[in-house]
Order: C-alpha cells, then structure tokens, then sequence
C-alpha cells in the first residue's frame, strides 16, 4: 500500500485504521481505487515527485534553454559589469560619436557625450534585471495574498478584494505607473514599487481562481478536518499546489517589467543617477537621424532580455502544463 | 438589451466613483502642485503670487473639501478647469481625443486581423515549419517595446527610404480636404499605429492558435467534416467563429493597455494625443487634466468591456448577455 501520496499526519490515522483492520490488510493493496484519486494526484508530495518529469521537459525544448543561456549570460554580464567597465559608465572617456568598430578600444562606439556604449549596456544589465526581479517579487508577494485570501475565504472579503482588483485594471495601468512613478520622485526603489503595484491585480486574479477551484478538493477538506489553521492550509496546502501557473506567470511578468522599466526611462522617468537602456535609448532619439546605432544597440539588448524570458515562460508552460503544450 | 445595458451601467458607478476617489487622493500625496510649476515657469513669483494662484484655483482648500468639490463638478458632467492652460479641462480633452481614438482603433484593428491571420495558419500548419517559423516571429514581436520598434521604423522608412513622415498628424499647412487630406491623414497613420500593433499582434497569433486547435478537436467539427464541408468553410464558419470567443475578451481588456502604449508611442511621433497629453499633465501637476484622462480611459475601458460582451452574445448566442 503506498503511504508516499498522502499527507504525511494522516499516516498516523491509516496505520491506526490498518491495525484495526489486520485480517483484511493483506488485501487493502489491491484496492487501490479506496482512496480519492483527486486527493493523490493534487496534493503536494506528488507534485514535488512531480517536478522531476517537468524539469526534463524543460530541458529537452531548444528554445527554452536558448532562453535560459541567453538570461544566464545576462546576469553574468550585469555580475561582471564593474570588473570589466570599473569607474561611471555616464563618465565621458573618448571623442563622441565614434561608430561601432570604429576604434577597437571602443568597440561599440560612444554617444555624443563620449560615453562608451558597451559600458553602458552592462551597467543598464544590472538595472534592468534587479528592477524585473524585485518588482515581480512585490507583485507576486501582493498578488499572492490578495488572491489567496479572497479565494479561500470567499463571502464578502472575495467581493471586496475582487472590486479592489476590477478597479486597479480598469485603471490603464501604464498612466498609472508614470503617475506613481512621478508622485514618488523617480528612483530605482520607487520604480521597483511602482511596478510591483501595478503588476499584483494579475497574480491576484490568477492565485484567486486557482484557490477557488482547490478549496473543494477533498486533501483541504482532510486538512481542514484535521484542525489545521487558516494560514497553515492556504500556505502548505493549496498553495503549492497553485504553484505552476503562479511559476509560469512570474517569468512572464519580470519581461514585463523589463519592458516597463525601460519605457518610464525612455520618458526620462527613470533614477537620472545610473545609465539604463531605456535612458540611452531616450537620448539617442535626439540623433536618431545621424547615428541611429545609439538607438539600436540598448533596444536589441531589451529585446534579447525580454525574449529571453519569455522562451523561458513558454518552456515552464510546457513543462508544467503537458494539456497545453503546443505539440499535439 | 437595453435593460441589461442599463444594469451594466449602473454597477459600473461605484466602480467610476472608487476610481475618482484614488486617484484624486493619489495625486494629493506628489509633492508640488499647479501652482509651484506655473510661478516656476514665470521666474519671478513672490510668496504672495503663490497664495494668490493656489486661492483662484481652490488649492489652499482642504483635500476634503476639494475631493466634494470635484465629485460635485463631475456631478455636473464638468471635469474642472485647467490652471495652465486656461481652459476647461472637457475642452482639452476634447480636442485630443479624436487623434488618439483613431490611433488605438487603427492600431487593435491591425492587431486583431493580422494576429487572427496568423493564428490560422499557424493552426493550419500545427507542429509543422510554417507554425514553428511564425511562432518564433511571434515570440519576438511580443518581446520587443513598442517605443524602439517605433524610432527603428522612423529609420527605415523616413531616415533611410523617405517613404513615410517621421512625426505629427497631418502635413501642416497644406489645407488637404476631402480624400486627399484623409491620404494624408493615413501616411502619418501607419508607422505609429504599426509600433503599436506588433506587440498585440504577437497576443493575438498565439491565442487564436491555441483557441483553434482547441475547437479544431470538438465534435461539430467532425459533424461538419462528415457532412462534407470544404476545409476552408470549416476554418472560417466554424472553427474561427469559436475561436474569436477568446480573442475578443482579450482586444476588449487591452484597450487600458493599449491607451498605456499610446502614451510612449505618441512621444516617439510627437502626435497629438491623450496619451502624451497625460503624460504632459504629470510633468507640470496639472492634476485636474490628469484626473480628466483617468476617469476618461477607465471609462473607456467599462465601455469596451460592455461591447465585448456584445460581440460575444453575436458569436456565440448559447452566451446570455450578462
């Protein structure tokens, strides 16, 4: 008989049910259809034996791991940036305006003001990133207890915290985050807390309809009839089983907050203290005529990042969710 | 239907009212008012000045007392009065709205038919080199900020070939009327509502793929097969009309966003819209405009959710209109 699947303080009251059933045990293996196959395949340890299969998944599609050494090499460049370009990279060191492969010092040029480029493109590395992971934290953290709370409990704090959610998307989100951004006086925390606020209203939703399906099932009601609190069953319960749709959004959304980021900067929106891709894009606009690769080069590397993740994304979708891989 | 219109309608108040009242709070917390910009930009503005620009407006009210007032004025389908531009704020807004409008729909047009277009073939193609080359594209498309695609297609197309104006909305001074000036009109159209299309485009490839090969597997596609329908007749009448079902919710959800995306790509071709009015409105604390485009996009997006679900009863009448 396997135990494995079962929440393990429910072990306690099948063996005591095991011993009182001794002349019949030798058979209880057999029928295997007693137990609730929905309780086996939705609780939490098989979705942990579970994580095996996906992972394999993940790794055997090409694009997905294109993606993957693509952000890898990201990250280990915005890691690297202050080794390789050490000093400001908004400090001026060569003529300005030399093109891309013109001076081998040099070998993505410099802008009008003679700042090198590729110093500009690591150091933009690390903002981009620190501000795609941080934001999509807030807003998963938000997200997460919002819709865990309105989708568990339901009644009259669902109704409340789902207005709540309704108004914060009928809001245009991107007005709302310059607004945001503007009252707080641009910085980077500010633009990390802003996105993470106009960002939680999806991973709230999300979360809420996951909780709402799995509050029915019969390991929440076990639990619940074992005594377990509140907080213990949305935390350990339903939430890792919420987990992969959760998982796959985030990867979504730190591509999104990439592309946030950079749009607010290119506005001139962005902490005017550190070089971003979007504020080198936003000052190569003014020579967009004449030396076009000072717009160019920072987009092609938002794009490369942006893309990146969302190969990623796409390689979770259909790892964790094999109903709605796109081979069939 | 006009009953149920009307009850949309009404539950939409509360909404519109929560959404008034945040967003007014939230603008009281930036430091800087009207005031402070307006006698920034004059120069020279004593003590005095000041309190006497804050009293013509009603700055120097409590944040109670000018949150009625407002309601009050909205009660009476007025939006304010702006102090910078000296204007009613429902004139302003007025006279951008149009550009915007027609830039938006344009621009979710496109998006809506290449993107469905797209999804069929890659459909169509399910699993084969077409799919898969139009799905790397569409993973790209979706990766890429609309403001870059923009300025990269100013490059090519008004820098490197001339073909198209880089910025504005019409030709100024040219006095075109009729169909020339709508020509006109369309050449200054097309890059930005392209740059705001692409990303879209991508949303909408991939979702009417998936919403395909979904009704692709149900029975009246077989039924329709066994009565021997060609398959381009069951592509278009029966496997498409489903597969909108999706597609609309979706193009109706994106309009908030696709008024977000107008205010980058209005500053890339400095076109006068909402968007860069907005935007315009942050930078110098014109909060009664900023107030005016809110309540004004958010009604915008309760009014294109209501259409949605129009179109959806007409595509699948099993669908009550709610």
């Amino acid at each position: 008989m396997d135990d494995g699947p079962w929440p393990h303080p429910s072990q306690g009251a099948a063996r005591s049910a095991a011993t009182v059933l001794q002349p019949q045990a030798a058979g209880v293996g057999d029928w295997t259809n007693v137990h609730t196959p929905d309780a086996r395949s939705a609780s939490a340890a098989t979705a942990m034996i579970a994580a095996p299969r996906a992972l394999r998944t993940f790794l055997r599609s090409p694009t997905a791991m294109a993606g993957f050494v693509i952000l890898l090499s990201m990250v280990v460049a915005a890691i690297l940036a202050p080794v390789l370009y050490p000093g400001d990279p908004l400090s001026m060191v060569a003529r300005p305006l030399l093109w891309p492969g013109q001076n081998s010092a040099f070998p993505l040029g410099t802008d009008s003001l003679g700042r090198d480029i590729a110093a500009g493109l690591l150091h933009g590395a690390r903002v981009s990133l620190l501000v795609g992971a941080a934001a999509t934290l807030i807003g998963l953290t938000l997200g997460i207890l919002v819709g865990s709370i309105a989708g568990y409990h339901g009644g009259w704090i669902d109704d409340v915290m789902v207005r709540l959610i309704e108004l914060f998307q009928t809001i245009p989100s991107f007005i709302l985050l310059i607004v945001l951004v503007s009252i707080a006086q641009p910085s980077i925390p500010t633009v990390i807390w802003a996105i993470g606020l106009i960002t939680w209203p999806t991973i709230a939703r999300l979360v809420r309809a996951e909780f709402r399906s799995l509050r029915e099932k019969e390991f929440v009601l076990a639990a619940r009839s074992l005594g377990y609190g509140h907080a213990r069953i949305i935390f350990r319960e339903i939430l890792p089983n919420a987990l992969p749709p959760i998982i796959v959004t985030s990867s979504v959304m730190v591509a999104s907050a990439i592309l946030m980021e950079s749009a607010l900067s290119f506005l001139g929106l962005g902490d005017p203290n550190v070089v971003s891709w979007g504020s080198m894009i936003g000052a190569g606009r003014e020579l967009l005529r004449t030396a076009w690769y000072l717009t160019a080069l920072p987009g092609l590397v938002i794009v490369l990042a942006v893309l990146s993740l969302n190969l990623i994304g796409d390689g979770l979708n259909d790892a964790l969710n094999p109903r709605f891989s796109g081979d069939r | 239907m006009a009953k149920t219109f009307r009850r949309t309608a009404l539950q939409a108040i509360p909404t519109v009212v929560g959404i008034v009242i945040i967003n007014f709070l939230l603008l009281r917390l930036a430091p800087g008012d009207a005031a402070d910009v307006l006698a920034g930009e004059s120069g020279s503005a004593t003590i005095e000045t000041l309190a006497a620009l804050r009293a013509r407006f009603g700055l120097d009210q409590p944040v109670v007392v000018q949150l009625i007032a407002y309601l009050d004025n909205l009660a009476h389908f007025s939006l304010g009065f702006s102090p910078r531009y000296n204007l009613p704020v429902a004139d302003i807004i007025a006279q951008r709205l149009p550009g915007t409008v027609a830039l938006m729909l344009t621009a979710l047009v496109i998006a809506v038919v290449v993107g469905v277009a797209l999804g069929i073939i890659m459909a169509s193609f399910a699993g084969r080199w077409p799919d898969r080359l139009l799905s790397v594209f569409a993973i790209l498309f979706y990766s890429i900020p609309g403001f870059w695609v923009g300025l990269m297609l100013i490059v090519l197309f008004s820098v490197k070939l001339g073909w198209l104006p880089s910025g504005g909305s019409e030709t100024i001074g040219a006095g075109k009327t009729g169909l020339a000036g709508l020509l006109d009109r369309l050449r200054y159209m097309i890059l930005p509502a392209m740059s705001l299309a692409l990303f879209y485009v991508a949303i909408y490839a991939r979702l009417a793929r998936a919403a395909m090969l979904e009704a692709l597997t149900q029975d009246y596609v077989r039924t329709a097969a066994a009565k021997g329908l060609s398959p381009l007749a069951i592509t278009l009448r029966h496997v498409l009309r489903n597969a909108l079902l999706p597609v609309t919710t979706l193009a109706g959800m994106h309009l908030g966003g696709l008024l977000g995306g107008a205010v980058v790509v209005e500053t890339v071709y400095s076109w006068p819209g909402l968007g860069r009015l907005a935007f315009e409105a942050v930078m110098s604390r014109d909060f009664s405009i900023l107030l005016g485009v809110l309540l004004l996009s958010s009604l915008l997006v309760i009014i294109a959710n209501m259409i949605v679900d129009l179109v959806q009863a007409w595509l699948d009448p099993r669908i009550e209109v709610r």
